[in-house]
């Protein structure tokens, strides 16, 4: 999963030294689930202030000034430890590239597909997805006993500027042809689940039996997730 | 053996005793009750006397209080009931409430039975019949007003401060920093890494409470899921919660008290070794010293056990009490070692805490004020409130 919030839309404030000056990025591994605890102890806060220190080792420092009916306010700190990630291992990191992909379709509504996957993931641990170029995306799941499909229809299909050759793949295919990836589901579902409000613009790339790729677009933030082809 | 009869309870339903029995069970390890006529009182002490908790309901509590036959002996009257069992009669508070008119709670010690009847709605009566054990007096030995330093908070005030730590934590460290603010710290363990575990510190003002009496550089570490177990019990009752304690090692005590209820929860705290040596306070986390993990003193030598009868009988040949520590020193007892292992090893096999969806925000709306006109002599159900909500 990759995602990217623009650091305006979200602080006040913001001050940020990186490694150098052509270098100006830090790069930390930590625990998500100590962030997001330490963030939803600040839903009532007066402010949040996020610092990176170094006292016995690296962390992530979340104060939070929470009201309270007395003179002062309550102060809660969390010392999230991180790992400060050398600039050789930078590559490993970066923004994967969109991958040339067969179909690109916009999505379903997402709270649609949600409960349609949900449904399904009582019948089958995984999930095949497959689009074509006529705004059709179809949902199947089958098992011994039972095959769903649900089929969706005039979902559009995103333009793609030709900067690297994939409108010309894309271009000189069938529309009718269908483009299909079979995935875990529990992985797509995870990705459904937690997209609490509908974005902007929501789309995925498909990869024949490779990859899906999904683009979800709200105002302040991007995610991207890559979904492997199972075999 | 006497026969002491037993006891009505009060009318209405939620019931206090499910709660308390509810908030006793977090006691990890504890297996018994002690039921202690001639007032009503819950206690419960955990395997590895580490915690001990005793609810304390005065008669007036009760719409009608009778003990019946010859005048009890105290030893007559000390019971213990399986926690589970005793749980169970209350098991699914929300419907009780909706259900119950009356509990009865009776005692026969003939038959070594505890009897507790639920009189409800469309004339169904349920019976649970309990087994009982007879059990020497239950009794930790504490005394607050050795306690160096205090505070007394709202339960809300204390219920939001702990909402910042994880439920599974263990230990949480509370400590008295400058400017009067106390904090509170989770506590992490020796053997874990520095640069591994997450550290949350909160500050509350000194007039957050409504007293804050306290040893400047004073720091105590308990046990939070005990604790967090009482502060359910307080904020649902809406009485304001007492933290007494002293140095590290020396048990700290919470108390609620209201008319007809005392409640007292006493833990262990870590002691350290190195607590003279604190280096001042900063004004953020301080990195002190990790103390050492053994609960020296631990709650046992401040408690007279569950012991044969012979060695415990009030008014007989008790071994003189020392005034330092306030306990009676136990020989039998002096295997510290032994408890120290079990302690740790309880500390660290984190149990299951009952889910907190069971500690219910009922209560004491129904608590009868002292001199309503309830104490009937008989036994008699009384009239029932016709037009009442259930």
């Amino acid at each position: 999963m990759w995602c990217e919030l623009c650091q305006e839309n979200f602080f006040d404030e913001f001050q940020m030294e990186g490694v150098a000056a052509e270098h100006n990025e830090i790069y930390l591994e930590l625990v998500p689930e100590n962030l997001s605890r330490a963030l939803k102890t600040a839903q009532n806060a007066k402010a949040v202030k996020i610092k990176l220190t170094n006292k016995h080792c690296p962390c992530l420092r979340v104060a939070v000034e929470l009201p309270s009916l007395s003179s002062s306010s309550r102060m809660v700190t969390h010392d999230i430890p991180v790992g400060v990630i050398p600039r050789r291992l930078w590559n490993d990191f970066r923004e994967p590239s969109v991958p040339d992909f067969d179909v690109s379709i916009y999505l379903p509504v997402l709270k649609t597909m949600k409960s349609v996957v949900e449904r399904m993931k009582n019948l089958s641990n995984s999930i095949v997805i497959e689009a074509n170029l006529s705004g059709e995306m179809n949902l199947k799941i089958e098992t011994d006993l039972v095959s769903v499909t649900t089929h969706f229809k005039d979902l559009g299909n995103p333009p793609w500027a030709s900067e690297n050759g994939c409108q010309s793949s894309a271009q000189s295919r069938d529309l009718e042809s269908m483009a299909e990836a079979r995935i875990d589901i529990r992985k797509l579902l995870q990705l459904l689940a937690g997209q609490q409000v509908n974005p902007t613009k929501a789309l995925c790339n498909i990869v024949s039996k490779r990859i899906v790729h999904f683009i979800l677009l709200h105002e302040d933030v991007s995610l991207q997730y890559f979904i492997p082809a199972l075999a | 053996m006497g026969g002491w009869g037993g006891g009505h309870l009060w009318t209405p339903p939620p019931s206090p005793l499910g709660l308390g029995g509810d908030t006793l069970c977090p006691v990890r390890g504890v297996t018994s009750v002690c039921v202690c006529p001639p007032q009503l009182s819950l206690r419960a002490v955990n395997s590895s006397r580490s915690a001990f908790a005793s609810f304390l309901f005065a008669p007036l509590f009760f719409q009608l209080y009778e003990a019946r036959g010859p005048p009890p002996h105290l030893e007559l009257c000390r019971c213990k009931v399986l926690m589970k069992s005793f749980l169970g009669v209350f098991r699914s508070l929300p419907s009780l409430e909706k259900t119950v008119g009356k509990c009865l709670i009776l005692l026969k010690p003939r038959a070594s039975r505890l009897v507790v009847q639920l009189h409800c709605k469309y004339g169904v009566t349920k019976t649970h019949n309990l087994t009982f054990q007879e059990c020497e007096r239950l009794q930790a030995v504490f005394d607050t007003q050795r306690c160096a330093s205090s505070l007394c908070a709202p339960a809300r005030v204390l219920a939001e401060a702990v909402v910042h730590f994880p439920q599974t934590l263990a230990e949480v460290t509370l400590a008295a920093g400058p400017g009067g603010k106390i904090s509170l710290r989770n506590h992490v363990e020796d053997e874990a890494e520095p640069g591994k575990t997450m550290v949350t510190e909160l500050w509350l003002a000194e007039d957050e409470f409504q007293t804050a009496a306290v040893a400047p550089g004073s720091r105590i570490t308990f046990c939070l899921k005990e604790f967090r177990g009482l502060l359910t019990f307080a904020e649902a009752s809406n009485l304001p919660l007492t933290v007494h304690y002293d140095v590290p090692g020396r048990p700290v005590i919470f108390t609620l008290e209201d008319a007809v209820l005392e409640v007292h929860l006493v833990l262990a705290t870590l002691s350290d070794p190195e607590s003279n040596l604190q280096p001042p306070m900063a004004n953020g986390v301080s990195h002190l010293p990790a103390p050492s993990d053994e609960f020296a003193d631990d709650l046992g030598s401040y408690m007279i056990a569950m012991e044969p009868p012979s060695t415990y009988e009030e008014g007989s040949g008790v071994p003189p009490i020392p005034p330092f520590p306030l306990c009676i020193p136990d020989p039998a007892e002096s295997d510290t070692e032994e408890e120290e292992e079990e302690e740790e090893e309880e500390e660290g096999a984190v149990l299951g805490t009952p889910p907190h969806k069971k500690f219910r925000s009922l209560f004491f709306g129904s608590v009868l004020a002292p001199g309503e006109p309830s104490l009937a002599p008989t036994l008699e159900v009384l009239a029932e409130d016709s037009d009442g909500e259930y």
